[in-house]
């Protein structure tokens, strides 16, 4: 049975068709990112899950029950909202209790559940504080407490990191993934635009673009197999190599050829797509060029050299394509020197040039 | 002299645009002003001293005889109980319209915005269209409705109509503001389990404040300045206290009192007067959300 289950929705806003038949099922205890770029429909997905917007068509299932029809409250939902939403005249433990009080619980289990709460996201000072009275991260927190107080079976967050500076963004990221490592069995959707925080958090990303999900796997899957070029290209940062070219027949199987670029192709890539003459893109991450000078690619020029500490970017040329690579940190380099480049024949990714899809 | 390099705060000279714009600004308050003054010097003269002509002039001898008499004592046609009658309607008016009018606004306008209502937006234009109809067009047929339910010339019939032609701008007035509240606000209510009202009550009437600060000014000053709709419904009885302004300044008996005509209208004017005063800061905003009339 699965947690959260998105059967063949289709939802609409006026004339605009947002979704037509998306589905997406999610287990018992998963962590799953919606990944895509602003206006792709990540909040209009997690919105009809919540039941905060009405599917035209479809069904939409929770924790074994058929909530298409119910109200957000009765869904067994919390959610956490990017503008962390708190109500601006309560003080934060009125926030946190406020679902509680219109569901109308004992007073001491409110407060046990309140005092819970508080502990967990270390704000039980901050209780008697109103929103005004906090910074953006002590907001987000108590934002987050009011969504646990619902012990609900399944958490929705849309973008809760994205209007915080950068240090508070890991802070917070690394403790929703402890929350929900604490609460077993707890379902996490989580929707936002920005990959690291997909890569850390999630047990599976599904990736989005158009309104349709492009792939749903989990973030190694993702990483090393994307299913298309745009995956491909959204997901990794620095970017992927794109070089376009075809397939060429050599001695030992087939060649992908590029100008004066050739790379033969491990055995995994299944000769039935690879016939003679076909446009294909190659992508290859930085990390999987090496510097080698017996290696096949030479004649690459170091136009641009970025220091990361743990790791050095280069980006370089042949006048033909240009690729960026990631080396070492200990390996230094001067503009404009020659190199010699060594792909990784067996960690590349071989798209079709008109469809984009993964061959 | 020394020549210091410039620092610090740059100073500022007095410009020949600069003396227009205070050349302006000054003639324009004194356009203003005028009349107000004149009003109230006059107030406060005898009659002997008015007929000497110098309207401008500070009274030689200060009475403060005509307020008492516009309030107490003056004549509208046969009745001489001064303009304290109609100040009285006027507030047993005003209570009841400006209260009922925002409370319907405020629900209104928060249904239209939060509440995807089955037609909302068609009923947002019927009621925007009902703003800029001229209330005339309207006169008639209200009178025949009222007569047939024998509501006609009472307190209640002007009351109901002050909150059903304040309905329109006070929907249009709170809708607006609600638009700019954060929709996610609503949303993470509606999870929490609020109803329509319980969302209402507990999270966004709280926030309302400002809106209802404007809300209050322009139904007050609007309502306390009516002077046509009080004549036609609200019956003899609860007459407001700009139709017996009216009729003061215009009963035509004996000699023209210019100070006490001046002294009942200067009473009028300070309701209205009172709240620009006191709220000026909100009445402009008031007007930059788009919402005034006339
Ligand atoms: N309330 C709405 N009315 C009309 N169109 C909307 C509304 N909300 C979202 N959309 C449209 O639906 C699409 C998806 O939006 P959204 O789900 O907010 O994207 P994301 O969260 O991925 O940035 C966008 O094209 C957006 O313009
Ligand atoms: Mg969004």
């Amino acid at each position: 049975m699965s947690a959260v289950s998105v059967n063949d929705v289709s939802v609409a806003f006026g004339s605009l068709k947002v979704f037509d038949g998306i589905s997406l099922d999610i287990e018992e205890g998963e962590f799953v990112v919606l990944l895509g770029p602003s206006g792709c429909g990540k909040s209009t997905l997690l919105n009809a899950v919540a039941g905060l917007i009405e599917v035209e068509e479809g069904q939409i299932w929770i924790g074994g029950n058929n909530v298409t029809w119910e109200e957000p409250k009765d869904r067994g939902i919390a959610m956490v909202f990017q503008s962390y939403a708190l109500y601006p005249r309560m003080s934060v433990r009125e926030n946190m209790s406020f679902g509680l009080r219109m569901a109308k619980t004992p007073k001491a289990e409110i407060a046990r559940r309140v005092e819970r709460a508080a502990e967990l996201l270390q704000i039980a000072h901050l209780l008697d504080r109103r929103p005004d009275q906090l910074s953006g991260g002590q907001r987000q927190r108590v934002a987050i407490g009011r969504a646990l107080v619902r012990d609900a079976a399944v958490f929705l967050f849309d973008e809760p990191l994205s209007n915080l500076d950068a240090q508070l963004r890991n802070e917070l990221r690394v403790e929703i993934k402890r929350l929900h490592q604490q609460m077993n069995g707890t379902t996490m959707i989580y929707v936002t635009h920005d990959q690291i925080e997909a890569m850390t958090l999630a047990d599976r990303i599904a990736v989005m673009k158009d309104r349709r999900i492009q792939q749903l796997g989990t973030p190694h899957e993702i990483y090393h197999r994307p299913a298309n070029l745009f995956v491909a290209g959204f997901v990794g940062s620095p970017r992927m190599n794109f070089i376009e070219g075809r397939i060429d027949q050599g001695g030992e199987g087939p060649i992908f050829r590029s100008g004066a670029l050739a790379l033969p192709l491990a055995a995994e890539h299944a000769p039935r797509a690879l016939e003679t003459g076909r446009l294909v893109t190659l992508g290859i991450r930085p990390e999987h060029l090496a510097l080698d000078p017996a290696g096949p690619w030479d004649g690459f020029q170091a136009e641009l050299l970025e220091t990361h500490g743990a790791d050095n970017l280069v980006w370089c040329g042949n006048g033909q394509v240009s690729l960026q690579l990631r080396l070492p940190g200990d390996v230094s380099l001067k503009r404009g020197e020659m190199l010699t480049l060594a792909p990784d024949p067996a960690r590349v990714s071989l798209f079709d040039s008109e469809s984009g899809e993964r061959l | 002299m020394t020549t210091s390099a410039p620092s610090g705060r740059k100073p500022r000279h007095l410009t020949v645009d600069r003396i227009g714009v205070y050349a302006f600004l000054a003639i324009a308050a004194v356009f203003f002003l005028l009349p107000l003054w004149i009003m109230l010097m006059t107030s406060l003269k005898t009659m002997e001293e008015i007929r000497l002509g110098s309207i401008i002039a500070f009274p030689s001898e200060l009475t403060f005889e005509p307020w008492l008499k516009a309030w107490a004592s003056a004549c509208t046609g046969l009745d001489c109980n001064g303009i304290r009658v109609g100040f009285w309607n006027s507030v047993k008016i005003l209570i009841p319209s400006v209260a009922l009018s925002i409370a319907l606004g405020c629900v209104t306008g928060y249904a239209l915005s939060f509440w995807r209502v089955k037609g909302a937006n068609m009923m947002f234009g019927i009621l925007l269209l009902g703003a800029f109809i001229p209330y005339q067009v309207f006169l008639y047929p209200l009178v025949r409705i009222f007569a047939t339910t024998g509501l006609y010339n009472s307190l209640a019939c002007i009351v109901i109509v002050h909150v059903i032609f304040g309905l329109p701008v006070m929907t249009l007035l709170f809708r607006n503001f609600y638009a700019g509240l954060p929709i996610e606000l609503f949303k993470a209510a509606r999870v929490d389990g609020g109803g329509f009202w319980s969302i209402f009550l507990l999270v966004i009437l709280p926030m309302s404040t400002p809106i209802l600060i404007v809300a209050t000014i322009l139904q007050v000053t609007g309502i306390w300045n009516d002077f046509l709709f009080g004549l036609t419904f609200a019956g003899r009885e609860n007459l407001p206290m700009t139709v017996q302004l009216n009729n003061i300044v215009n009963s035509t008996q004996g000699e023209r009192t210019y100070n006490v005509d001046m002294a009942a209208t200067m009473l009028t004017a300070i309701v209205p007067l009172a709240v620009y005063f006191v709220s000026g800061r909100w009445f402009v905003r008031g007007i930059a959300s788009g919402a005034v009339k006339g």
